[in-house]
């Protein structure tokens, strides 16, 4: 029987709250939403907290909704949720492909959003979603809230910009007129991090690129993201070549390390193949043009 | 802690250690064993109930997360007697087989019932597909959860029929 270690457990009734349980019990407490990444890290003693401040209840950080140019998702949305959003998902495609491969359905009942990107973990899926859509984190402590370009978030392997008292309340993503975006994943099983996903967002204003945001997860790529082949895509015509040059260039620029989810190699031409693939269902979904779902195909593809 | 778990419609009040979980706290504090216990790693969905409603894994809930929460387990999913439209699917369809993963997979389907009561077969595959079945019984428990949308289905059409006569 796998138990967690000993632990204080104090429940926030609110944010202000939360942050002030934190300063109490200090750097050794962990905001618990979701658990489903934290209680089996508690369980192997990977993770030994000290405190689990719980913030299951605070309803507020429970929303989604468009505010001006943006779309605000709160830090507890669960992925079920995010997934039923029409919202989320008829604004940005790449939402239901992704949260459609996150774990199994009775796991994304209870994740959340922030616990996702706040765990940090180099095969995150989300987080390759937010960097290719160029979204802000808001993070609140006791000094008030500050917003940090997710790109500036992931500071390394389960290191995050939320420091110690701090609370990740909330991710903003732009809404662009213009922009199609998709996901694809390759994993070995129901439920299984991937062993390579490519997310692409893209803008097109007459007829061209104006802006290109791609997401990489599990395959070394620094902050989640490939801006050397963004770089490339701006400018361009979008189409089967210039999809094909920037997913060369992403995969180029990604450091996958070979573990019992393949080789490097095998990995680095998933990030190709996955990318050029992302970018091609991206312009199928760019606002205002009709999808197919005949071409776009399925989200995950098992096998490559 | 002090925590109050409504289960099965039925309000428990026990005194618990915050890092007991909610599979244990139901199997060992109230002894509902129908929640059966697998892998601890959130991977074979054995441990599946519902918490208020939707399907969680319990070995990754902790029970003082259930205070103020109602759970049903397996145990809740019969009404005076007469058994759940999925209980009987499983035993028509022959969905049962060795019967340790039954519990959650009749949890999931009654959610899945309750919120898409026509599901079609890939809604019915994608529900489950947090949940292993070791005996590979698949065929037979996506039949038993379809016969129950079926039989409840045909039940609410006689209703309504009824009513109009």
């Amino acid at each position: 029987m796998q138990v967690p270690a000993k632990f204080e457990y104090e429940r926030a009734d609110s944010v202000p709250h939360a942050i002030e349980l934190l300063a109490r019990y200090g750097p050794e407490a962990r905001i618990v939403a979701g658990g489903h990444s934290l209680i089996p890290m508690m369980k192997l003693r990977l993770a030994q907290p000290e405190a689990l401040i719980d913030i299951n209840g605070l309803a507020e950080l429970g929303r989604i909704a468009v505010e001006g140019d943006e779309l605000a998702i709160g830090a507890l949305v669960r992925h079920a949720e995010l997934l039923d959003s029409t919202i989320a998902t008829d604004l940005f495609p790449i939402f239901r492909d992704a949260e459609q491969v996150i774990a199994d359905p009775i796991v994304r009942n209870r994740g959340t959003v922030g616990g996702s990107l706040c765990q940090g973990d180099p095969s995150e899926d989300l987080s390759a979603v937010f960097s290719a859509l160029r979204a802000s984190a808001v993070i609140q402590g006791p000094g008030g809230t500050r917003t940090v370009p997710i790109r500036a978030f992931h500071r390394g392997p389960y290191e995050t910009a939320v420091g110690d008292g701090e609370l990740l309340i909330q991710l903003r993503v732009p809404v662009t007129p213009g922009t199609g975006s998709a996901y694809a994943k390759v994993e070995r099983r129901v439920g299984d991090w991937p062993v390579a996903a490519a997310g692409a967002v893209i803008t097109v204003r007459d007829g061209m690129i104006a802006q290109a945001g791609i997401g990489l997860t599990a395959v070394g790529a620094e902050h989640f993201c490939a801006p050397e082949a963004e770089a490339f895509l701006q400018g361009e015509a979008p189409g089967e070549e210039a999809f094909a040059q920037a997913a060369r260039i992403a995969a180029e620029h990604c450091e996958p390390h070979a573990d019992q989810r393949g080789p490097a190699d095998y990995k680095r031409h998933l990030a190709a193949e996955l990318t050029k693939r992302a970018l091609a269902r991206a312009q199928l979904n760019v606002a205002g043009s009709a999808t197919d779902p005949n071409v776009a195909g399925s989200a995950t593809e098992k096998r490559i | 802690m002090r925590i109050t778990v409504t289960v099965n419609g039925q309000p428990h009040t026990r005194e618990v250690e915050p890092r007991l979980l909610l599979v244990h706290f139901l199997r060992d504090e109230l002894s509902l064993t129908g929640t059966h216990w697998g892998c601890d790693t959130s991977n074979c969905g054995v441990c599946t109930v519902q918490l208020d409603g939707v399907p969680v894994k319990s070995c990754t809930v902790l029970a003082v997360m259930a205070d103020g929460h109602e759970v049903t387990t397996v145990e809740g999913l019969e009404r005076d007697g007469e058994l759940d439209a999925v209980q009987k699917g499983f035993v028509e369809c022959h969905g049962l087989q060795c019967g340790f993963c039954t519990p959650g997979m009749l949890l999931t389907a009654r959610a899945l019932l309750d919120r898409v009561p026509d599901p079609d077969e890939g809604q019915i595959r994608e529900a489950i597909s947090g949940q292993l079945c070791r005996c590979t019984g698949y065929e037979n428990i996506v039949r038993s959860i379809r016969w129950a949308a079926e039989a409840s289905l045909n039940v609410a059409e006689s209703a309504t029929e009824a009513k109009q006569q």
